[in-house]
């Protein structure tokens, strides 16, 4: 008897449509071009800003457009489904283990959010938002 | 009047079959088999090769979640079928061979390739300190065995191969299951031979062709976490570059 194993090519551009995991981490690979894109406007604003007062406030104009206005409503929610899902999985990477035990998965993940919420304050605080 | 009291029903189960001497290419075969509703997948399967169809091939050895060897597709998880359940299935229970591993026969798929990577991480240990018999047995801390215990757990089933989507599209990588016990050994106290390992899984073929789908933790029937052994990888990985290239005065 002679072998003759038989091959099942995976889809190279739809593979991900198979199972819902595939999609959720498809969606978290979506996520960086909402921020990219959210991160050339931040560019863009500094640059206007060197500019002077008058290019600054053309810029600030022009964020104030119902287009614009959705794309960062847009560019937020992703960029919270990229925090939210990056620091859930962060225990894999980051394990602390004390003495005979690991820390349990929601005291990592737990310190991100933390750190995350308090840096937020301090940098609105350091800009006089606050 | 016994089997009804310990509850029967019909179970469809859908099989990919695939002949190899006169097949051109796999197909689907339905087939009702009787089953007690405390049967998992795999006594479904033995019912029907005992009574229905000699023919079907698949493996399996423990029945007990241990040898690994039932591994394959349920209604398109990767899943041991000594530990998927009937009563967790209604309709038509669709059983396949592995994903992403060429089909031998029916169910049996290849494993020739996971068998070479397997061989090519080292799992085993390396010791770092050489000792004779009247040394004694290297001893360890219970700090020290609970760094590597979590992926001790490996049988080597390869659902993980099934579910990473890297692995089906960039066959050339080592994967979970091989990276985690290199990993498994490297974390030990007693071993020495991690630069010999890293060689292979610090690699474009290693756990940079990861991108953290997560897939293999969650089909893992041992709870190894394949995932956060690729992880640690790399992050130990990037820390001995950077040791290398910027302080090469620190000592590793």
């Amino acid at each position: 008897m002679s072998r003759r194993p038989y091959v099942r090519e995976v889809p190279r551009t739809t593979w991900f449509f198979k199972h819902p995991r595939y999609m959720r981490y498809m969606a978290r690979e979506v996520t960086c071009i909402f921020i990219g894109i959210y991160t050339v406007i931040l560019l863009v604003g500094l640059a206007r800003l060197s500019e002077g007062p008058a290019q600054y406030e053309g810029f600030l104009e022009a964020l104030r457009q119902p287009g614009s206005v959705l794309f960062h409503l847009l560019a937020l929610a992703f960029s919270l489904y990229n925090t939210f899902t990056w620091f859930n999985v962060a225990p894999k990477a980051l394990p602390v283990q004390v003495g005979d035990e690991h820390w349990p998965d929601s005291v990592v993940s737990g310190g991100h959010y933390v750190v995350w919420v308090g840096l937020s304050l301090f940098i609105r605080f350091w800009a006089g938002v606050l | 009047m016994t089997e009804n009291r310990m509850g029967t029903r019909q179970v469809e189960l859908e099989v990919l079959r695939y002949n190899p001497e006169t097949d051109q290419e796999p197909k689907f075969q339905r087939f009702t088999v009787p089953c007690v509703n405390e049967w998992c997948v795999l006594d479904a399967l033995n019912y029907l090769k005992d009574n229905l169809d000699s023919t079907l091939s698949y493996r399996w050895s423990c029945h007990m979640q241990v040898c690994g060897s039932c591994g394959m597709m349920i209604n398109g998880e990767p899943k041991l079928a000594c530990k998927a359940m009937l009563r967790d299935y209604a309709g038509v229970i669709r059983v396949e061979p592995l994903s992403h591993f060429p089909i031998e026969r029916d169910l049996v798929s290849v494993a020739d390739d996971f068998m070479a990577k397997l061989k090519r991480v080292k799992p085993y240990l390396i010791p770092g300190e050489k000792r004779t018999l009247a040394d004694g047995e290297y001893k360890q801390t219970p700090a020290q065995l609970e760094r590597y215990k979590k992926y001790a757990m490996c049988i080597n089933c390869m659902l993980c191969y099934a579910a990473c989507p890297e692995y089906g599209l960039t066959p050339k990588f080592i994967g979970p299951a091989a990276i985690s016990l290199a990993h498994r050994y490297n974390q030990d106290s007693r071993d020495g031979g991690r630069d010999e390992r890293q060689e292979e899984i610090a690699t474009s073929e290693g756990v940079w062709e990861c991108t953290f789908v997560g897939a293999c933790s969650d089909v893992c029937p041992k709870h190894v976490d394949p995932a956060s052994a690729l992880q640690q990888v790399k992050v130990a990985s990037t820390v001995d570059w950077y040791l290398e290239h910027f302080m090469s005065w620190v000592k590793k």
